[in-house]
């Protein structure tokens, strides 16, 4: 701003001193344009400002509410528990039906609440990296653990290769995993039938290279440029009409680079996608 | 529960657990449970009744949260670590904060357990409860 006022001065003056004889008027002219052009520069500034503040104001709401959402979607969850687990007297199979819709859409606030927290505090620069040593093996094993009860009702099956030199890395070990399970939970969640995952995880010079790779519904092209934004869901997926929050890719992309790596994708609608996250080893 | 219990059921003290935490709703769903597995259950909606209770009644296990109005639990569970009268009682956090300087500050001050209310369902706190009572009392 400062370069465009003194630009815009420096053309004044050569113009009037060129077209005026007076130069009292040329300098009155200047000084009056230099007060109009301070003004200006001050608004901008403090529109600015306050556009920065808003922001920060709005991402520490989104950060407070959905920490204080937490604690009551903790005493449903729980409460429906209680209930289903009969301890409290029969539960009818109807009753029961309208109880798993209670359990299920209390879990997605959750999940949404635990997902709008970690953006507030990626926007707020206040995401905390707890670095140290990892089996980055272990830790995808440990996944694919996890998700065996889905993908075996699913009819879906995790395969995972890995070359024999990867060595354990220093990074925060919570986020890698969200990184991880955040790609295999789009993986397998969008699988319509009987499906393959296959995980690859390698090591190429400085860096290791997770790779994960589906036979789902992919995204279409046109849907492309949109995917790590917040909110986004394709097209297609809102046809299935599966669940999601649609942070989980602007999540990983975001915790990807700010560990010093990198995520691409390639995928074609009805085919599946393919999904490369690398990260430094150091 | 042991044989003496059936012989001499009078003497077969039930365990106590002390729940601090101001959530009501929490305290009802956990009494429940708690009740129902055969433990008694005594509710402090504050820190300082939690101290005061866990000094008076003696109990086998606390049951702490650590967003308490009044004093807040890291201050609770200091004291409580501190005072030579409740030093033993295991303490079990049972909390929505899920960052890893809490973790590791509670465990510092001496914590048994530290679970995020958000990754257990209600039957693995009341397992853990269980194998808490079950590792301290064979102590």
């Amino acid at each position: 701003m400062g370069i465009i006022t003194i630009a815009i001065i420096s053309a004044t003056y050569a113009i009037g001193i060129r077209y005026i004889n007076e130069p009292e008027v040329v300098i009155l002219i200047i000084l009056i344009l230099s007060v109009i052009l301070l003004i200006i520069t001050f608004i901008i500034t403090q529109s600015f400002e306050r556009l920065v503040e808003a922001n920060r104001l709005k991402s520490e709401f989104v950060s407070i509410v959905s920490h204080q959402l937490r604690s009551p979607l903790s005493n449903i969850r729980w409460a429906i528990e209680l209930l289903m687990s009969g301890r409290l007297g029969k539960i009818e199979e109807a009753q029961l039906d309208y109880f798993r819709i209670l359990k299920d859409n209390s879990s997605r606030m959750s999940e949404l609440a635990r997902d709008l927290l970690i953006v507030s505090r990626i926007e707020q620069g206040k995401l905390p990296l707890n670095v140290q040593h990892i089996s980055l093996v272990g830790l995808i094993k440990g996944l694919i653990a996890d998700f065996q009860p889905f993908v075996q009702a699913s009819n879906i099956e995790i395969v995972f290769e890995s070359d024999d030199n990867i060595p354990d890395i220093l990074t925060d070990p919570s986020q890698v995993k969200l990184i991880i399970e955040n790609l295999l939970d789009n993986a397998v969640r969008y699988i319509k039938e009987k499906g393959k995952v296959e995980i690859k995880l390698k090591r190429k010079d400085d860096s290791l290279v997770f790779q994960i790779k589906d036979n789902g519904v992919g995204i279409p092209q046109t849907d492309q440029k949109y995917i790590f934004q917040k909110f986004f869901r394709s097209s297609n997926i809102l046809k299935h009409q599966t669940q999601g929050t649609g942070l989980g890719l602007f999540i990983t992309k975001a915790i990807a680079e700010k560990m010093g790596g990198e995520i691409k994708f390639k995928s074609e609608e009805n085919k599946g996608t393919i999904f490369w996250f690398t990260f430094p080893i150091k | 529960m042991t044989v003496s219990c059936y012989l001499f059921p009078v003497l077969e003290k039930m365990q106590k657990i002390i729940f601090i935490e101001d959530e009501s709703a929490l305290q009802k769903t956990f009494g429940e449970i708690l009740k129902q597995e055969g433990y008694e259950v005594i509710s402090a909606l504050d820190g300082e009744t939690g101290i005061r209770l866990a000094k008076t009644q003696k109990p086998d296990l606390i049951l702490l949260d650590l967003v308490l109005p009044k004093i807040n639990g890291f201050d609770v569970l200091g004291q409580l670590k501190k005072d030579e009268e409740t030093k033993e009682i295991p303490v079990i956090v049972l909390t929505n904060l899920e960052g890893a300087e809490d973790i590791d500050r509670v465990l510092e001050l001496g914590a048994t357990t530290y679970l995020v209310k958000e990754n257990y369902s209600l039957e693995e706190v009341v397992e853990k409860v269980r194998q808490t009572l079950k590792r301290y009392s064979s102590l």
